[in-house]
Formats: C-alpha cells, structure tokens, sequence
C-alpha cells in the first residue's frame, strides 16, 4: 500500500520526520518496505533504518511557474517558446510538450498555465531516458535557442513515470512557490499483513497512527460530506424508487449500498487529485473513476460506479434492479479488462435482469461502465464474503485492488460511508446533483464482537501487569469502546474490523493490539520457569550425527541435495539386465521446473548427480548424504520416509603431491575399510560382508553388510553399464547405501572395553595356500576361532598368486599377535598355537603352509 | 735389525701415519686409513707380530714403545673421526635445506555441509536451555500444515505460503516445520513441552540469489500453563547473546502468522557490525531471524491443550539464513548445488 504522506496528513496531524514515522509504523506491525521521496528532502538522521528511493525539490531550483503565451520555435516545428514567469523575473523557456501545442500562437493566454518549472542548475530525472537517470541543467542551445531551465513532466520529477506532456497545474497553484512546497510529498510504502486490511487505506493508516503517537484522528471528509448532504437536499427526485437491490444470499453478500448522482461530465480530475493517485499507485482515468478509486484509497472500501442510463436501457425503460446471485455454470461475462470470463457457479456476481454486470468485488464489466459521454451515475458500495471473493479471485487470476481488499474482508459498515463520499467527491470534480438518500440493502449486519478481557488475562499471556484502565486507554486509542469494571474490561469492537473474532480468540486478538500499541520492546523479557518436560530420547538422531561425524572423520565430505528430482534420473540406476520397472514417486502437482518433478526415492542418485557436477573439480570425490528418501503407500496417504545414508568413492586413494607418483585409484576394498571404520565404531557385532550381485552393482564386486544376519546396506563399484549412463570419467566408482534404521536397530545401547595386556605379546608370521575361490574371510575366521583368547592380533599382509604356487590357488600372509592378559607368554605355548591353528586350516579347508 | 733400526722404525711410523691421517678429509678414506695404519697388517701391527723373533731383552722395550705408537695413531683417528664427523653434519646441515614454502602432502579433510554445521549450531544452543529435538515428516497433510495451524482452505494467510502439491489430494509437501507443533502436542500432552523441530521445508518459489525452493528452518515450541511472551523475548534473546556474542540483541516487530498471536518477526542486532551499520545488514543495523509470537489458541486446542488454562509460544528460525550473514554467502543456490569448491570453504 502506498501512501502519500500530505494524504495521511488530511487525517492526522505528524510531528515525527519521515524516520520516525516510518520506524513508528513498522514497529506497530505496519512494515515500512520503502519511503518515496517526490520532492520533500530526505530526513536528517544518525541512521537510516529504511530504503529512500525518489528525488527531493531543492527550494532555490524548483517553483510554481505560469506560462503567460506559448509562441512558435523559428526553427523547430515542434518545439515551442514560452514566455515564462516564476516569480522573480519573466523568461522564455524552449519545450517540446505536446500538451502545449494547442496554446501555440494563441497570444497572451487570458488564465496563465501553472507549471512546475526547474531552473538552471536544478537536479532531475532525465525524461528521455528509461529508468531514473539524474541530470543537472545547463546552459545549451538548441536549433539556434538558447535553453537554460525546463518546465517538468512527471517522470522529470519522480512522481511517476509519465513523460507524455509537462505538468499543468491547478490554476490556484501560486506563481513562484517552491514547488516543494505546494507539491512536495513523500510515499510510504506499506507492506500490509493479512489481518490488516483494514490499514489498506489513508484512514486506516492514520487510525494507527492516531493509536500510536495519541494524536486525533480528524473524519474523512466531513464538510465535504456536510456539502453533499445539503445539496442533496436540492438535488432533485430522491432514489427510491429509481433503483432497487436484491441479494439471493446474505451469506456471499451481507450488504449493498446503491447512491445516484445526476448530470455529471467526466473530465480530468483536478491536478491534485490526479497527482495523488499516482503516488498511491493508480492511473487517473476520468473524474468519475478517480473518485471511486480515490474513496477506496481514503477508507479501504472498493465502489463501483454503472453508466446509470445503460442499466435502464437493459430494463428496457424501466428504473433497473440490481440482483447479487452466484453464476450459473458456464455463464459468461466480459470484465473491464476487455477479457471474455466463463464463470463458475460459485462466483457472487452483480447482475440486472438482463443479467451480469459485474463480477463482485472484483472487477466490473465492460457493459456498463462509466465512459467519457456517461451523465447519470449509479454508485455501488458493497460487502462481499471474503472467502468467496478469495476464490473467484484466485480461479480467474485476477487481481485487482477491489479484489484484493474484498478477498480479505472489509467491513460492511464501510460500503454507506463510501458511497457517500464517492457521491460527494464525483459532485465536486465532475459537477452534478447527487440524488437524495441511498438503496440500503443490509440483510446480515456482521457482529461486532464484546469481549471480556482482564488483567489476569494480559498477565498470563504477555506476562505484564496493567490495570483495567489502561488496558481500555491502550484499546480506546485503537477505536475499540471499553467499559471497565474491578477486574475486567469489556471491550466492543469498533465497525471497521473484521480480525477481532469472538470469546478465547477474541482475547488473543485483543492481547495482540494490546501487546502492538503498548509496544513489544516494552514488554519485560523473562526466562523460563517452566518445569521441564520428561525425557524425550532420540536414539536416531543420535545415531545420525555420529554417523555424520564418524564419516567426516574419515576424509568424507558430507553433501546434502535437493530432494525433487525426476525418475528417469533415478531410472539410470536400474539394473542394466532387468527390465525397467516403473516406480511409484511422491509426483507434485505444481512441479516449478520438469527437472523437479518428483520426490527422490534414491539417495544414491542424489550422491552420483554430486559426483557428476564434480568430477572435473577435485580428486579424489569421498561424498556422503544422509537425508531421507519418499516411498509412495498409497493414494492420499503420507509416503515412508526412511533416513538413508549413501556413500561415494572415485578418483585417487590419496592426495597427489607434487614430488609423488600418481596415486592408485580407490576401489571396493577402499569404501569396504571406510565402512568397516564407521560400523565398528559404532561397536555393530557380527558384522558380515557377503557376495551379493543386485541393483547397479557389478556382479563380481557389490556385497551386502550384514550384523547378525540382518541387513544393513549395500556396497559395491557400479556396474559398467550402470555407469556408462552418467558422466563419470574412467575411474572406478564405488557406492554405498544403507538404511540408518537398521544401523539403529544394530547398534548395541552400550559397548564393553577390553584391558590392555601388559605382558609381551608374541608376533609371527603364518602363509597359507589356498584355493582361489575359498574366501578370505573362511581362513581367518578359523584362524580367530582357534587362537582364542591369546590371539590378540589378526592381519591379513599379502595375497600372493603366481606359478610357485600352482594356478588356481592363493597364498595369503598373515601377521598374528598373541597375547596373555596375565602372563608372559613362552614360546612352547606359542608354538601350541600355531600348530592347532596350521593343523586346523590344512585339515579343514585343505590349506597348505607356505615355506 | 738393530735395536736403533726398530726405534727408527716405529718413529717412522709413526709418523707416516699421523702425516696421512693429515690428509684424510672424509669418512671413507679415515676407513682406509684405520685399515692401512692399525689394521692387522698395517706397519704398527707387524711390529707386535715380530716381537718374538726378537731378542728377548728387547721385546718389552719395543712392546712398550709399540704401544705408545698405536695408541698415538688411535687418539689421533679418534680426533681426527669426531673432525670428520662434525664437519660432515655441518656440511649436511648447510647443503639440506628444505624449500619450506613447497606445498605440504595434503590429507583428505571430511566436512560437514555448512547447513549441517549451522543447524547443528543452533540445536545446540537450544539443547542447553533444555529444548528437546524433536523430528516431523517433510511430505505432510493439508491438514496439519494449514488446517490445524489456524489457516483453513481459502483464508488470505495462505498466501503466505506458496505451496509444492503432490498429484494425492490433501497431500503436499510441508512449508514450514510448524506442522510438527501439532504431531508433537498431540503427542506430549498434558506434559509441557520445550522443543526444537529442525528440517527441510519447501516453497513453490522460483529461485534466485536470495529465494531457494528447500531450505531448512528450526521451529521452536514451549508449551506450559504459565508462558508469556515475555519468556519468548527472552529465550531468544539469550538465544541471540549464545549464538552471536555477549551483548548481541534482539529486537520484536509486530507481525501476522495465523498460528501465533502476538506475532511478531525477530530481528537481532546485526553481529557483523555491532549494530552500527554495514553491507551485510543494508545498513540498518538488525538482521531478520525469522518469525515467532505466542502459540494461538486455536492451535492450542488442536493439540490437546486447554488454552484457557496452557499458554506456549513458538519461533521460526531459518539457518541457511544465519550462514548466509555469518559467511556472506551471496547465492543461497550455493547451498544445495553441491559444488566442492564451496562446501570446503567450511
């Protein structure tokens, strides 16, 4: 909402500077998003809290100006010379206005035109460059004349972006004034909240305003108002009787309010009136519509004016009814905007009885509105169901400023106060009588709440102590009538808001203004006292961070992904020999981008999509993710969301160096040490690692993680075809993935430790030689088993293939500690070992002991 | 040879060997030296293997004189080592010197994503005040994101909230961890509850530098029969003075969130620049936090709680919004683009 600060000043009277208004508003909710200068000079301050934006009108270089003639250029048919007062001296002034030409060689001009004149020096906007380019004037001469000064347009001064013609002021505007101070304004501009509608309006915001600095609030237009009311009295046949109303549902329409004015001539409005609009935002139009625009601006009430003879003609002759219904499926109605609108059969319409004529409360129709030949004019001042308008609004994406306040609620009370004022702005801008009397049709007359409020309350809530008085001071300031008794203050809402609701959330809303006007930086902050809630474990996401940590710990980058993604990125990592089997995805309705389309049900997509993106960046990649992944369980259900972590190897094992060869590159065997880190650190028993030939994996080198036969994960190099699929250079890839539930599920609650044996251990050496196809973990397994308790140490060293040993086998070196806890031990008891464990290894799995 | 001759003799020797050893400038020619003058063949030693073809009379006096000459060539190979020695290491330590400004041999560092660092951070913070961390499901019901909130179908506050569908009906993915406050009050009461609620939220939003579609926000919720909002300011004020610095403060602004009332968004005093003004904070000394108020009844009751009797309040926090301040991040796409070159910068 923009508002223009002289408007606010028509309601209030404002001793703070712009800072300090601005910082007023925004402290009370009403957040000051900018301040537009269009000519007041900026504020001094220590500290500028707000976004200034605009120019200022220095008092020397900028004055109310008349042209007294407007005489040829010798040299330029479009250029004109005009002989120029400002107040100290007469000049001639070089322009190229077009809104000038019509006075060219007419002679002396019986009324003088009033403009806004920039002398020599003067800092402005550059009117023939797009955007706000700041200029200075300077002595040029131009075909042949000389030109020092400027009369200014719109856009030259930063009112608005207007550069068709100069300005031409309101013949009262007095000759040689700075224009700062006949013109000089600055916009504020108000981000309004949605329970603040009520302040999308000049009164609105001065009503605030009043609440918060104390001073009076001044009534909209009264003599104005006064003035109509007694030449209504004059004005010819009331009314009743020229126009009727009905409304089929109360609910969609509590209220509608029809006004008549006779014999109007819409012109342009008067500068001023023009001026302000633009500030506010709004195009002039015609002295008509700027009068329903300017009283929606004023008091937040939307009116809508009808060519008052075309609603007859529809009549066929006779005085129009106006009839408020829901559209028919299918119906159709041209708005203003000139587009052709098939309705639907919830949409409130105004209608006659030939019928449409406005879609209500949010734009008009192209029909019946006020053109440049309208004389008599049927003002509509109405009240609209705020949910209803919402939905209308938002199925036709339209958006209008009637729309915009109606979609979130104003005041029934507000549609007679803004006829009234339409009427009596239209009859003193476009002429006219206004009819006297109005059509009030107010079938449902909103309540207006009486609350209940005591101190107790505004305790409990805000945690300060105020007595009944001053919770009814701090009310009353706002527009609320209070009555106060011991303990309590009963409070009426005032009839112009709709936020304050009934009962407990009555209260609420109560304690808000309360808390908003006596100002939050007031209220006392205090610490809990609250006692504690009962203990509330996280065993998972305990888990999680320790996984997160245990794997940065060792060289990982943690990455974390957007979670939309689309399945055919995730379809890359289908089994190559399976056929492809579509997923069921969490799809979104209003994907933002097609590559967004989805909820990812892979993690593991989401870390190669990384790995992809940085492949060419850094060697070695070591990624992880940990996050969630969405499985669909059925239509209008919520899907499953595992936490998952996966994992990622490629490149170098190692940083290159610069005096070291290029490092060998990471395999299986290297993401299988990093997961036996992490999980042993997690004390996960029985870990296993089997064979396992599933998903993306190569065949011959994926295996599942196993702890106690449960399933944790699955690691392995994707699958050459697998990765062909993505752009992922010639190092191998291994991958990761498991479900931290089954982690949780695994990890024991608490580990035991083991004392460290202060007797010598005794080291030695055993090579075996195997069968190829025996897995490793057989031989020492049974190697653990028959060491027992002494074997403290087990160290795979070597694995060794060659022809000493014949083909088709392995030989695989072992460094073996052996320890006692409590004694030294002797080489006999050793060498017991050893036999038992070489015995055992050639007995079972046919092992031979290498020399 | 005459008793003459062989006194002659081992001088000779002696001093053969001392005027050789004069020569020797390294460690392998001192070897070669000890080889040639007291090794088993050398001069000094043949005279010890000689000493019984002599007369008996004479061998002591020549052992002895002998002696003295061996004993002479080893004190001075035992000088003349240790000169060796030292002037070798010298050498050494003058000719090995180390270009120090080459690069080191670098180990792989494992990170955490700055989000998680941040998130982390906070939580930690909260934890210390005795909030509980508290986990909701990021693909949520219209109803417990909007409808138990306070926000019902076509109310204007949903405009606040750009929303992801999903293509099942009632279903969408959660704009706020507020959901959360109602699973974890239907869940707590009538215990009074003191929790935070981090994770992932999603805004059907285009993004830019300064707007991304998933961004994470860390809920707070305090629900009691006897919490004001006074308690609110100063939980986040002592929020504020943990997480960025003694004397940082805070500051409340009037706001409108349908599900808290008052509402008000949180401003803190810009840590950057101690509230006097910079880039980061355009100048106006505080940065937005996020928004808070106190719980609203409605949704009080939608949790099982009696809002005549428990009162709470609730907070938003966005951290990729405080890292963003904290590390001047210019881009918030940085955060989820997982490009390498940024995540470790952290």
């Amino acid at each position: 909402m923009k508002i223009p600060l002289s408007w606010l000043k028509e309601y209030i009277d404002i001793e703070l500077n712009l800072e300090e208004l601005a910082r007023t508003l925004t402290l009370a909710g009403l957040e000051v998003e900018e301040i537009r200068l269009a000519g007041l000079p900026k504020p001094a301050a220590d500290r500028y809290m707000f976004k200034y934006t605009g120019l200022s009108w220095d008092r020397e270089h900028f004055v109310v100006a008349q042209i007294d003639e407007v005489m040829p250029h010798p040299n330029a048919d479009r250029l004109t010379l005009c002989r120029l007062n400002d107040g100290q001296q007469e000049l001639i002034v070089l322009t190229g206005a077009p809104n000038l030409f019509e006075y060219k060689g007419a002679g002396p001009l019986a009324r003088p035109l009033k403009v806004a004149y920039a002398r020599e020096g003067a800092t402005l906007y550059d009117g023939h460059q797009p955007g706000e380019v700041l200029t200075t004037l300077k002595r040029v001469k131009i075909r042949g004349v000389e030109s020092f000064s400027m009369v200014c347009s719109e856009k030259e001064l930063g009112i608005s972006e207007e550069h068709e013609g100069i300005i031409l002021l309101d013949a009262d505007a007095p000759t040689g004034m700075p224009l700062v101070d006949y013109l000089g304004d600055a916009v504020l501009v108000i981000s309004i909240l949605p329970n603040m509608i009520r302040n999308a309006s000049v009164i609105g915001v001065a009503r605030e305003l009043s609440a918060l600095t104390g001073k009076p609030l001044r009534q909209p237009g009264a003599g104005l108002l006064e003035a109509a009311r007694l030449a209504a009295l004059t004005g010819g046949e009331p009314i009743d009787g020229k126009a009727a109303v009905q409304i089929t549902e109360a609910e969609l329409n509590p209220r509608f309010v029809l006004g008549l004015i006779r014999g109007v001539e819409p012109r342009p409005s008067p500068y001023r009136v023009q001026h302000r609009l633009r500030l506010a935002g709004m195009r002039p139009i015609n002295s008509i519509v700027d009068a329903t625009n300017y009283v929606m601006l004023e008091t937040g009430e939307p009116l809508h004016a009808f060519d008052y003879d075309v609603l007859i003609r529809r009549a066929g002759g006779k005085p129009p009814t106006i009839i408020t219904r829901r559209a028919q499926k299918g119906e159709k109605l041209t708005t203003l905007d000139g587009v052709e609108r098939t309705l639907d059969d919830f949409t409130i319409l105004v209608t006659d009885t030939a019928g449409p004529l406005s879609l209500a409360g949010v734009m008009g129709g192209m029909e019946s509105e006020v053109t440049e030949n309208t004389r008599n004019v049927l003002l509509e001042g109405a009240s609209w169901n705020f949910v209803n308008i919402r939905r209308t609004a938002f199925s036709q994406r339209l958006s209008s400023e009637a729309g915009y306040r109606f979609s979130r609620g104003v005041h029934p009370a507000l549609a007679e106060i803004g006829v009234m004022l339409g009427l009596a702005r239209m009859a003193a801008w476009s002429g006219g009588q206004i009819a006297p009397g109005l059509v009030d049709a107010y079938p449902l007359p909103p309540v207006d709440p009486i609350i209940s409020l005591s101190p107790a309350d505004v305790r409990r809530i805000l945690g300060i102590n105020l007595s009944p008085e001053e919770i009814a001071a701090l009310l009353e300031r706002l527009g609320f009538t209070c009555r106060t008794t011991e303990n309590a203050v009963l409070v009426q809402t005032p009839p112009h808001r709709l936020d304050i609701s009934e009962g407990s959330m009555g209260k609420a809303d109560l304690l808000e203004e309360i808390a908003r006007i006596y100002g939050y930086e007031r209220i006392p902050a205090a610490r809990l006292a609250e006692p504690l809630p009962p203990p509330r474990p996280t065993p998972d996401l305990q888990l999680e961070a320790r996984v997160r940590e245990g794997l940065a710990r060792l060289g990982l980058q943690e990455i974390v992904s957007y979670r939309m993604t689309t399945p055919e990125r995730e379809a890359r990592l289908a089994a190559p020999d399976a056929p492809a089997e579509p997923q069921a995805y969490i799809r979104l309705l209003n994907p933002i981008t097609p590559e967004r389309s989805v909820m990812r049900r892979s993690l593991l997509s989401s870390v190669l999509d990384a790995a992809e993106r940085n492949l060419r960046v850094r060697d070695p990649l070591m990624l992880f993710e940990i996050g969630p992944v969405f499985l669909p369980t059925g239509e209008g259900q919520l899907p499953e969301e595992p936490q998952r972590l996966a994992i990622l190897f490629s490149g170098s094992a190692g940083l290159p160096a610069w005096d070291q060869p290029a490092p060998r590159k990471l395999d299986f065997y290297d993401l299988k040490g990093a997961l036996e880190s992490l999980l042993e650190r997690l004390h996960i028993p029985a870990l296993a690692f089997e064979p396992a030939a599933e998903g993306p994996y190569h065949p011959g080198k994926c295996a599942l993680i196993t702890s106690g036969g449960q399933r944790l994960g699955i690691f392995g190099e994707l699958h050459p075809l697998v990765k062909e699929r993505f752009d992922l250079g010639p190092a191998p890839v291994v991958c990761a993935e498991l479900e931290l539930s089954a982690l949780l599920a695994a990890a024991p609650a608490r580990f035991e430790t083991a004392s460290v044996s202060s007797y010598p251990p005794v080291l030695e050496d055993i090579a075996v030689v195997v069968d190829e196809s025996l897995p490793a973990e057989q031989v020492a397994a049974l190697i653990r088993q028959t060491g027992g308790r002494l074997l403290v140490g087990l160290r795979l060293f070597d694995v060794f293939r060659g022809e000493q040993i014949g083909a088709g086998k392995k030989s695989l070196a072992y460094a073996l500690t052996y320890q006692a806890p409590d004694h030294t031990l002797n080489e006999k008891e050793a060498a017991q070992i050893r036999q038992r464990i070489i015995r055992r290894l050639e007995q079972e799995l046919g092992a031979k002991l290498r020399g | 040879m005459s008793e003459h001759e062989i006194f002659a003799r081992l001088k000779e020797i002696q001093r053969q060997g001392l005027e050789a050893l004069q020569k020797v400038q390294d460690e392998a020619s001192l070897q070669t030296w000890r080889t040639a003058h007291l090794g088993r063949s050398s001069a000094v030693m043949q005279i010890f293997s000689g000493l019984g073809s002599l007369d008996k009379e004479l061998r002591p006096q020549v052992g002895q004189q002998a002696n003295l000459v061996k004993q002479a060539l080893e004190s001075a190979y035992a000088q003349r080592e240790e000169q060796i020695k030292a002037a070798s290491l010298q050498r050494a330590l003058t000719s090995e010197k180390l270009d120090v400004s080459l690069p080191g041999r670098r180990r792989p560092l494992g990170r955490l994503h700055p989000a998680t660092q941040v998130l982390n951070e906070i939580c930690q913070v909260f934890v210390e005040m005795g909030f509980q961390i508290y986990r909701s499901p990021e693909v949520e019901t219209d109803v417990l994101n909007f409808e138990l909130l306070n926000i019902p179908a076509h109310h204007p506050a949903r405009d606040m909230w750009d929303t992801f569908h999903t293509t099942s009906p009632g279903i969408l993915l959660r704009t706020h961890t507020s959901p959360g406050q109602i699973r974890l009050m239907r869940e707590a009461c009538p215990e009074p509850i003191r929790a935070i609620l981090p994770g992932m939220c999603y805004r059907y939003e285009q993004t830019d530098a300064s707007h991304e579609s998933q961004f994470n926000q860390i809920e707070l919720l305090a629900v009691g029969k006897g919490i004001t909002f006074g308690d609110l300011k100063g939980t986040l004020d002592q929020f504020a003075v943990r997480m960025f610095g003694e004397g940082v403060r805070t500051r409340l602004r009037p706001s409108y969130f349908p599900f808290t009332e008052p509402s008000a968004e949180l401003d803190v005093q810009c840590f950057l620049c101690a509230g006097k003004g910079c880039t980061v904070c355009k100048g106006t000394g505080w940065l937005e936090l996020g928004g808070c108020g106190m719980v609203h009844p409605v949704v009080l009751q939608n949790g099982g709680y009696d809002p005549e009797i428990y009162s709470g309040f609730a907070a938003g926090l966005g951290p990729e919004r405080v890292a963003m301040m904290r590390y001047r991040i210019e881009d918030i796409r940085s955060f989820w683009a997982n490009d390498l070159r940024f995540l470790e910068q952290f």
